[in-house]
């Protein structure tokens, strides 16, 4: 991630005014030209991976509630959409919206749950309902119990393009990425957000200048679990494949440290946190028996050391906003 | 991702004096669980036979340079997939071997059949992966789910044990086993007087074992896996069950569990392995090699699928005169060489990539019985290679079907 | 015979005991978690690996010192503890000005680190642990065979969680901790040494956790994953019973294994989600949990 860091550092200036455009631009940049330099499967992966802790990141950084069942959105929304493709013989675009729709669903009913309580019984009531749907994944025939539902057909975009072409996925999957990584600025710009950021600072005072909360918490639950489910089905189709792997506890808590260690409330951090995460677990993958103990350490260095993370701690050294 | 090895390189070099010994470079991954569940009847075991069925094939043949390099899929069928790309495509890997976790083998096997490469399966169970969802790229070599069903389903019955009851995990996996194990009981003219099905990952399975106890079946059918398996044969132990006179049967059980359980807790289950280490005077001087590099272990059926699957891939690879880049030409070769190895003995590859060879049920042996470290089983009954496996026609395979 | 819903009735007094002893364990767990909320406003998420931890521990002492299943009782969860309290001064005590978030996180971390510290030395698999000697056996109690070990489980569960109970709110000790919750400075002001006593409870609830541990040494895997699966259900148990009181916990624990023991029975396949189900249905009904406060 030094690109985005070196140019910014020498222009201080021009830097705090426009310091998230030309960041903004430098990722376009960087993820335009990269799949020429490194393996785009893996970029792709990254994306879709980058994406879902943003939406992870919407709810934690703006609204200051712990989700800690993500993994029912992103997964449920990934085997829908290989269902989808594979079984109803969908089209791409109708498969992701497919899986879209079922997480906003989810997203929908989990929320309306767990927004009734608050800070850590948030936190454990959104992982018990997680839990919950992850037997219901484990147990429904559908789903293809530890298989999962592999030979998913990457297909024909608008029944035209050929997304089996390495390329034409990459750019499908970039452009998700960066529809998905505008909408989350925009709502964080929004008046929408604003108010979002007065609740995560004070609820109670935000309800007593006549805003329901609890209507605006729900509202940005499901736009975070609609958009980890696009980050799913998108994973689904590029990968080929929907696994248990994606609906179950462990991968709530990765999106978790993604979003810790790149910085939580800040816009590019959770980006980085997913890259720097996966390029961590492929490369650590020869000494795998240390991935979970090293993860864990990663978890508590963040929360002593900077809580910050590596994009809001860079951030606060420059004074600028990313 | 790569603990590069190179191999018997210098002598292949100095050894050329034979101008008819052609130059052989393979590359073969390992990916396996090092971390995880099945750590311990793969991950680095698998590692340790496949060095081993390097050296000793590169000793006999000098011309052929073999690299290794393992990798970690932990247990994640994306991470798997992900790896079979990047080592196809970028480290020019020729094979990937072992690969526990049906859901990953799945992956990988798609992978190959897309790569042109060759996968050999010695991990997984998936009895799929040579039916419906087979392909010429892929071979299934130690084990499978149908025969774990059949063999101990269809020995015990005809060694008394014709009233079953299963204890079935429930998902797709648990269905799976039981259905064939249910099949086959029922072949054998055995009966199945009931069942129950616990969800993955239960605590405590007392409930499910008094069902079981109050049905009176003569044999109790553990249709699941891992953690499950251990903690049903635990309570039941703890509630008599054994000793009451019913006899539990696991489908899917590895000496590694058995060890978990140890022998007090786990006599007298009956299951169904492949291989064993004790089982002759060879796989005892194997063990003994294989031991030198993990130390106080014992290797699994799964450990010696490795070293079998890569001996005769290998010398595929020889045949073919190093001419290896096209994954179905050289798996239509290993299919077209009835397979010689020390540890299955002689055997075949069916069309459907399903390796055949005899299968053993085995007894865990009481603790007065057991006189030495790893001393498990005695062996109840062997199925000959024929009757092992899945019959062909009945696998649904494209490739026999068409 | 008398049937229930098709079920004779003598399996299902069979079955109700059996539930209550599953209870037990979710009332030992939840308890714990109840005690170090209540004095460090932490969700302490390595309660489950710490439950894995007594589980080790007791084996680690019959295999290299030769201690047996009694002895292991009482020294494991005071091992356990000790890391614990170590635990509680080395990370914990940094976070109390912070986001109680932090703690659920922090405390994560720690879980993984457990957990895979415990694979690489001792393999997933598992290790053996037999029920003690003179607890082998049973006897038939005319519905059902009850081990005597599991008679053994509901008993030593009852009198610790009653005895916690007892300690927190009927004794000056209690009294002193229960003030320090609400009002620390308040109590510091009285002479007493707050930080060391949050320090205790840390330990006291991971002790907790180790002695549980050990209950379930001889009946389940012991295993590196053992704990963080079960954890996740104990949180749901805490989401029902709501964290405020102690005796909450413990009801609930019991109750809820006893619901999940019938589930066992009538539907199988859903008696793992059935506690959550629960949950789902409380937070519609009563939001603050059955015996909480707001929250």
């Amino acid at each position: 991630m030094e690109r985005v860091v070196d140019p910014l550092a020498k222009k201080p200036s021009a830097l705090r005014a426009y310091s998230e455009t030309i960041a903004f631009v430098v990722m376009v940049v960087a993820l335009g030209v990269a799949p020429f330099f490194t393996y785009p499967l893996f970029l792709m992966q990254a994306m879709c991976f980058a994406l879902f802790a943003c939406a992870f990141n919407l709810l934690i950084g703006y609204v200051g509630l712990l989700s800690f069942g993500h993994a029912l959105y992103f997964g449920w929304a990934s085997y829908l959409s290989a269902y989808a493709a594979k079984v109803w013989g969908l089209t791409p675009e109708l498969a992701i919206l497919t899986g879209t729709a079922t997480a906003a669903i989810c997203g929908l009913l989990a929320g309306s749950l767990a927004i009734r309580r608050q800070g850590i019984y948030f936190a454990m009531i959104t992982l018990a309902l997680a839990q919950m749907m992850y037997f219901f994944a484990l147990q429904a025939k559908f789903t293809g119990g530890e298989d999962g539902i592999q030979a998913v057909p990457r297909g024909y975009l608008f029944g035209l393009i050929d997304l089996r072409n390495e390329m034409a996925m990459y750019a499908v999957v970039l452009v998700i990425f960066l529809a998905g990584f505008t909408f989350i600025y925009r709502i964080i710009h929004s008046p929408f957000g604003e108010v979002l950021k007065a609740i995560r600072e004070n609820e109670a005072r935000a309800t007593s200048l006549g805003y329901k909360t609890d209507r605006y918490k729900l509202v940005a639950f499901v736009l975070s679990a609609t958009l980890a489910g696009v980050a799913g089905a998108t994973k689904a189709i590029v990968l080929q494949l929907a696994s248990l792997t994606d609906v179950n506890w462990p991968m709530s808590g990765e999106v978790v440290l993604m979003t810790l260690v790149g910085g939580l409330g800040t816009i590019f951090g959770p980006m980085v946190g997913a890259f720097v995460i996966l390029v961590m677990q492929f490369k650590l993958a020869p000494i795998g028996e240390w991935v979970l103990v090293i993860q864990g350490a990663i978890f508590v260095a963040c929360v002593l050391l900077f809580r910050r993370g590596i994009v809001g701690e860079l951030a606060n050294k420059l004074r600028i906003r990313l | 991702m790569r603990k590069t090895l190179g191999l018997a390189a210098l002598a292949a070099v100095l050894a050329c004096g034979g101008a008819s010994a052609q130059q052989v470079n393979i590359k073969i991954g390992v990916l396996s669980d090092m971390s995880s569940l099945y750590a311990d009847i793969g991950g680095p075991g698998s590692v340790a036979a496949a060095k081993m069925a390097i050296a000793d094939f590169t000793k006999d043949n000098p011309n052929v340079k073999v690299e290794l390099i393992s990798g970690d899929h932990q247990n994640k069928p994306d991470i798997g997939s992900q790896i079979a790309n990047q080592w196809f495509d970028v480290d020019k890997v020729d094979l990937i071997i072992d690969t526990p976790n049906s859901g990953v083998a799945l992956a990988v096997s798609q992978v190959a059949s897309q790569k042109n490469k060759i996968f050999i399966v010695s991990g997984a169970a998936a009895s799929d992966l040579t039916g419906p969802k087979c392909n010429a790229n892929t071979i299934h070599w130690t084990y499978d789910t149908w025969m774990l069903a059949n063999g101990t389903g269809t020995a015990i019955v005809k060694t008394g044990g014709d009233t079953w009851f299963f204890l079935t995990s429930d998902y797709a996996f648990g269905h799976a086993l039981e259905r064939d194990t249910m099949a086959a009981v029922e072949k054998a003219g055995g009966k199945v007087v009931g069942k129950v099905r616990h969800p993955l990952n239960t605590n405590d399975f007392s409930s499910f074992l008094l069902q079981a106890q109050s049905s009176k079946a003569k044999v109790i059918g553990l249709a699941n896996a891992g953690g499950d398996t251990i903690n049903s044969i635990k309570q039941a132990a703890e509630f008599g069950i054994v000793k009451g006179g019913q006899s539990l049967a696991g489908l899917l059980v590895f000496a590694s569990d058995v060890a978990a359980l140890g022998l007090p807790t786990a006599q007298g289950l009956v299951l169904t392995e492949t291989w064993y280490w004790d089982m002759n005077d060879v796989n005892r001087a194997w063990t003994k090699r294989w031991q030198q590099e993990r130390q106080g272990k014992f290797p699994t059926m799964i450990h010696a699928g490795v070293y079998a699957g890569i001996t005769h891939y290998l010398k595929a690879a020889v045949a073919l005169k190093g001419n290896v880049s096209d994954g179905k030409a050289v798996v239509a070769q290993m299919k077209s060489m009835p397979t010689d190895d020390p540890l299955f003995g002689k055997g075949t590859i069916r069309a459907d990539g399903r390796k055949v060879h005899p299968a053993y049920l085995f007894e865990v042996k009481k603790p007065a019985e057991s006189k030495y470290p790893g001393d498990f089983y005695k062996v109840r009954a062997t199925i000959p290679a024929d009757e092992a496996f899945r019959p062909l026609k009945e696998g649904n395979c494209p490739l026999v079907t068409g | 015979m008398v049937e229930i819903f098709g079920i004779p009735s003598q399996a299902l007094f069979g079955q109700l005991l059996i539930g209550l002893i599953n209870g037990s364990f979710y009332a030992l767990l939840s308890l714990g978690l109840a005690v170090i909320f209540g004095m460090l406003n932490i969700i302490n998420f390595s309660h489950g690996a710490q439950y894995m931890m007594g589980a080790f521990a007791a084996y680690l002492l019959l295999q290299y010192s030769g201690l047996g299943y009694w002895p292991a009782l009482i020294i494991a969860p005071i091992l356990v503890g000790i890391t614990g309290v170590i635990v509680e001064r080395l990370f914990l005590q940094w976070l109390y000005k912070l986001d109680h978030l932090y703690g659920l996180l922090l405390t994560f971390g720690l879980a993984l680190i457990l957990e895979g510290v415990a694979r690489n030395y001792f393999g997933s698999a598992g290790l053996p642990y037999t029920v003690p000697e003179s607890l082998q056996g049973g006897r038939n109690l005319g519905f059902m065979f009850l081990p005597n070990y599991r008679a053994w489980v509901i008993v030593a569960s009852l009198a610790v969680c009653f005895g916690t109970w007892f300690v927190i709110e009927r004794t000056r000790l209690g009294a002193y901790l229960r003030a320090a919750t609400e009002n620390p400075t308040l109590v510091r002001a009285f002479g007493i040494n707050v930080p060391r006593m949050i320090t205790l409870t840390y330990g006291f609830g991971v002790a907790l956790a180790a002695f549980a541990g050990v209950m379930a040494a001889p009946i389940y895997n012991v295993s590196p994953q053992m704990g963080s699966e079960l954890i996740i259900v104990v949180f749901a148990v805490v989401v029902i019973g709501g964290m405020g009181s102690i005796l909450g916990a413990i009801l609930t624990g019991f109750g809820l294994g006893v619901i999940e023991g019938l589930t066992k029975v009538f539907f199988p396949e859903a008696s793992n989600t059935v506690i959550f189900v629960i949950m789902a249905i409380v937070l519609l009904v009563r939001p603050a949990g059955l015996f909480g406060r707001r929250g």
